[in-house]
């Protein structure tokens, strides 16, 4: 592995979880939704302030369908095309609850700890 | 439960890769259809919006990498393909797959079997704890060798040693156990009461021997072996303080010994029972003959050198109460030695031998297959030189052919584990008789695991030299110059390992060739008597109901030659109590023999005693130099007896003058009458054909002091020997049906068994030496072959220049010659350092013999000149015009 690699991976991983709670908060107040209208959902709630490759949110998906917690199925859009909608599963709400929970004490310390700094 | 969720989805797409592949196609096509869409909504063309849905997903590919990591596991899915890559690689060349699998498997399998049978023997402990404190003590002989020891040598070690903790002596015993089920003869010990003690193993059930059962007329107990007591008494634990019926007698059960426990002295004793000597034994008693093996177990800490230097002192140092024979004097001191060399002593030249020549086997095998590797990479440049021209990178071509050697590697250890269980059943049918430890040899997985390992190490390495000499240089000059030229270099590397070659199978084949010199001298050896048309069995006489005294059994051996004589097709029948070649010369009872004219009447004359009936020197044809022989007169009991002596005893005792009428003793009181010499016999082998002539006194069975029992039948056919066994024991039996007739076998037979051992390692050299002698032939045809492929060019311009057949013939030839002369010449040089490894098995053969090097040296060359002629003839063949054309 190159350190150029390295530098990506850590990347990933950084964005991995977030975009994971992302994914599944837009699904859970949204309802099922394909990966377009998903990056869509996404680039609304930055405010634009983000680009996403939207390419880049099928990694994603594909590891949160294999956890058991969304669920792919093919059908119609709207404007009768097709895709694959994705929908939040049972266990999927239990984990955003968690990750949700996490990502506010996670959140919480690093604001505190930001706020004691300065 | 998610990240195992997780994990077996990724697991399963592993195995379907292209199942989430297409789903993923048609999810990636939906998602810029629906982008297109909303471009085109936006006003852009159709061919606008395509593009900007492309850039707006940003990088499909990506994506779909992206979605292959984190769907699957990426890099089995990538060695998964690299197999498959390499199964289809190896296909396309079945004949090049075939010839490396197997050599490898050779080599795999052969080093696995022969350490597999090598290791418990030499290298492992034996099976019992703390085994090196156990010691084996032997009785310093007048040859300067080992004997077996007396009771009254054991008695006084007891009770002076410090050294030793325990000490215990042992002989073998066979009864016939009756009451349950079918009698059967069981193989079994006598033994001092703390002989398991001594091996550290307490039985698994009931009791040891208590020290206070060993005496004469103690109580008759028995222990048994795990096997017997599952075979005759169903497993039954209430067997311990039963009786049983031995020789009908009856034994009481003390004890069972664990399932596990090994019997080293006697793998095939199956019951122990006690020897019940007198303690303190009388003269000339059968105490003191020398006939008991003597074990010891040093104390913690004791080295051997600590027990061997005690022992010194004490037998040099007489000391009452403890009295000593004359023939048990200790004046030649003891001898200790580790029990574990011991048991290995007799095979262990063979077996250290069979190891290096298995250890040469796997190199050949690997140099073999490392030629053929690399002869298929420079076959493959052209392959390569194309995959680089078409962007394919060094290291994923140095990936693939790493795969290809160890996927070798791996289907040749498969097939090399198979090998090696055949060869270990091989071997155990073929090894020498009283190999120790026969039980324990099995298929070790430990050896197999670094023979496949090392073999997959090399595999690998090969692999990495082909690839790394493949890719080397500029590939695309390469695919210019044409895919036949192979490089210089790589030719010599091979040239140079077809060398290594041919030296270690000279290594190999002087080896067999000196070992099967040595078995031709050993065979040209007369054995002193006739072994032909020889029928030998031994007769135990065992009732003690219907022997009640000596004359009881003389009167059954008598019955007994009177029927066998009356068998059509006997030419005369004998007994005696000492076989030649029997291989029972552990067994052999040694006497010192008082001469008379001597004036130092303790001084004796080593000698085994041979108990025999009137006509056996007629019987055996052993000639009978001077005096005469034993005849019906010698049969009647006597004050007085007559005996023969072997030449080697009388020259021993008399020098050159006359023996007959010498007055010498041996066995019994020292008041007994004197015996008379009355004939010398010529020598005899008795050991072994390679033996020196071991001086002998033969008495006649009837005038011994005791009833000498098991007897061996000898009977002398006019025609097949074998085929009168059935009608010799039931002549026997015809006299007694319940006596039983154990080791029945040709004369013939124990002479060729005799030489078991050096002939096990003639078999494994010779199999060993042919293997390699096939793989240097192959190696040589392989880099000729190779090499005219890459003259071809150059052979046909000779021969269009005018060049003869025969000039081109004699070309090749030439090169493959000067390459089989190169590895001859050190070969040879390899083999004069080495050979002297295997000396203890050459028998009046000289480890430099002339004749042996110079075959070795005929065969290597007619091979390497028949393995040139198919490439020689190939090139001669060459038609200079289709040659230059083809280029």
């Amino acid at each position: 592995m190159t350190s150029k690699d390295r530098r990506e991976s850590h990347r990933v991983e950084l964005l991995q979880g977030t975009l994971d709670l992302i994914v599944l908060r837009a699904l859970s107040t949204m309802g099922p939704q394909h990966a377009y209208a998903l990056t869509e959902r996404l680039a609304q709630v930055a405010d634009h302030s983000f680009t996403l490759n939207q390419g880049t949110l099928y990694p994603a998906l594909v590891r949160l369908e294999q956890k058991g917690w969304i669920k792919g199925t093919w059908d119609k859009t709207e404007s009768n095309r097709d895709a694959k909608f994705y929908a939040i599963t049972k266990s999927g709400l239990r984990a955003l609850e968690q990750q949700t929970a996490r990502w506010r004490r996670l959140a919480g310390l690093v604001d505190k700890l930001l706020l004691n700094e300065s | 439960m998610a990240p195992l969720a997780r994990f077996l989805h990724r697991l399963l797409n592993v195995f379907r890769p292209g199942h989430a592949e297409t789903d993923l196609t048609r999810e990636i096509d939906a998602h810029l259809t629906l982008l297109e869409d909303d471009f085109q909504r936006r006003g852009l063309s159709a061919d606008d919006a395509r593009r900007a849905a492309v850039r707006a997903f940003g990088g499909v590919d990506q994506a779909r990498e992206q979605h292959r990591d984190a769907r699957s596991f990426r890099w089995i899915e990538d060695t998964a393909r690299d197999v498959r890559h390499a199964l289809r690689s190896l296909r396309r060349t079945p004949g090049f797959t075939a010839v490396a699998v197997v050599t490898l498997a050779l080599g795999i399998g052969a080093s696995t079997a022969i350490m597999s049978a090598v290791n418990p023997i030499l290298f492992e402990p034996l099976p019992y704890p703390d085994a090196g404190r156990i010691m084996a003590v032997w009785y310093g002989a007048a040859d300067g060798g080992r004997a077996l020891q007396a009771f009254g040598t054991f008695r006084e070690l007891q009770a002076r040693s410090r050294a030793f903790e325990a000490l215990a002596v042992v002989k073998p015993w066979q009864r016939a156990i009756t009451g349950t089920g079918e009698p059967e003869r069981l193989d079994g010990q006598q033994v001092s009461a703390g002989y398991f003690g001594v091996l550290g193993v307490p039985p698994a059930l009931g009791r040891d021997f208590s020290p206070s059962d060993d005496r004469p007329d103690g109580p008759k107990v028995v222990m048994l072996s795990d096997a017997v007591w599952h075979r005759r008494f169903a497993a039954d634990v209430s067997i311990v303080g039963r009786q049983i019926t031995l020789n009908e007698a009856l034994y009481t059960v003390v004890g069972v010994m664990p399932r596990g426990f090994e019997n080293v002295l006697a793998p095939s004793a199956e019951i122990w029972s006690l020897l019940q000597y007198d303690p303190s034994p009388a003269p000339q008693s059968r105490e003191w003959g020398h006939h008991l093996r003597m074990i010891g177990r040093v104390r913690p800490g004791a080295r051997i050198d600590q027990a061997q230097r005690e022992l010194d002192t004490i037998a040099r140092d007489a000391m009452a109460p403890f009295t000593r024979e004359p023939g048990s004097n200790m004046t030649r001191g003891l001898i200790v030695n580790a029990l574990q060399d011991d048991v290995t002593r007799e095979v262990k030249p063979v077996l250290l031998a069979v190891l290096g020549a298995v250890a040469l086997v796997l190199i050949i095998a690997c140099v073999n297959v490392t030629t053929l590797l690399l002869a298929r990479a420079a076959q493959r440049h052209a392959e390569f030189s194309m995959r680089v021209a078409l962007g394919a990178g060094r290291g994923r071509l140095t990936r693939q052919l790493l795969t290809e050697s160890v996927l070798l590697a791996f289907i040749a250890g498969a097939l090399g584990l198979g090998l090696a269980g055949a060869g270990v059943r091989a071997l155990v049918a073929l090894a020498p008789p009283g190999l120790p430890r026969a039980a324990a040899i099995a298929v070790d997985r430990t050896v197999f695991a670094y023979a496949f390992g090392l073999s997959t190490i090399i595999g690998g390495l090969v692999g990495l030299m082909a690839a790394l000499q493949a890719t080397r240089g500029d590939l695309r000059a390469g695919l210019q110059r044409g895919a036949w030229r192979g490089t210089g270099g790589q030719h010599r590397t091979r040239a140079t390992l077809v060398v290594i070659e041919i030296a270690l199978s000279v290594v190999l084949l002087v080896g067999a060739g000196l070992l099967l010199r040595s078995l031709e001298r050993v065979f040209a050896i007369a054995p002193g008597f006739d072994p032909s048309h020889v029928l030998t069995m031994q007769v135990q006489l065992s009732s003690p109901k219907r022997f009640p005294d000596n004359a009881a059994f003389h009167r059954f051996y008598a019955r007994a030659l009177e029927a066998v004589r009356g068998v059509p097709g006997v030419v005369a029948a004998g007994f005696t109590s000492e076989l030649p070649l029997s291989g029972d010369d552990g067994a052999l009872d040694e006497y010192g023999v008082q001469i008379d004219e001597r004036l130092n009447a303790a001084e004796r004359v080593g000698a085994s005693r041979y108990l025999v009936t009137a006509g056996y020197f007629e019987l055996m044809r052993i000639p009978v130099r001077r005096g005469r022989s034993f005849d019906e007169r010698d049969m009647a009991p006597a004050t007085v007896r007559l005996i023969l002596v072997s030449e080697a005893f009388a020259k021993s005792a008399f020098g050159d003058r006359d023996p007959i009428g010498q007055r010498v003793r041996f066995g019994g009181p020292p008041s007994r009458p004197w015996d008379v010499i009355v004939g010398v016999a010529g020598d005899v082998k008795q050991a072994s054909l390679a033996s020196t002539n071991a001086s002998a006194v033969y008495a006649t069975t009837s005038q011994w002091l005791w009833a000498e029992t098991p007897l061996w039948l000898v009977v002398r056919a006019n025609g097949d020997a074998a085929a009168l066994a059935p009608a010799v024991k039931s002549a026997v039996w015809s006299v007694d049906k319940d006596q039983p007739i154990v080791r029945v076998a040709t004369m013939d037979h124990l002479l060729s068994a005799s030489e078991a051992g050096r002939r096990f390692a003639l078999i494994v050299f010779e199999a060993f030496g042919l293997v390699s002698l096939a793989l240097a032939a192959i190696g040589i045809y392989g880099v000729l072959s190779g090499s005219v492929v890459e003259r071809r060019r150059e052979i046909g311009v000779r021969s269009a220049l005018g060049a003869s057949r025969a000039g081109i013939l004699g070309l090749v030839v030439r090169q493959g010659l000067t390459l089989a002369a190169l590895g001859v010449a050190i070969g040879a040089g390899a083999a004069i350092a080495t050979s002297r490894a295997i000396i203890t098995l050459l028998f009046d053969t000289s480890p430099l013999d002339p004749i042996t090097y110079a075959g070795v040296l005929a065969l290597l060359l007619g091979v390497s000149a028949i393995a040139c002629a198919v490439p020689a003839l190939r090139a001669a063949r060459v038609d200079p015009m289709i040659a230059l054309r083809c280029e």
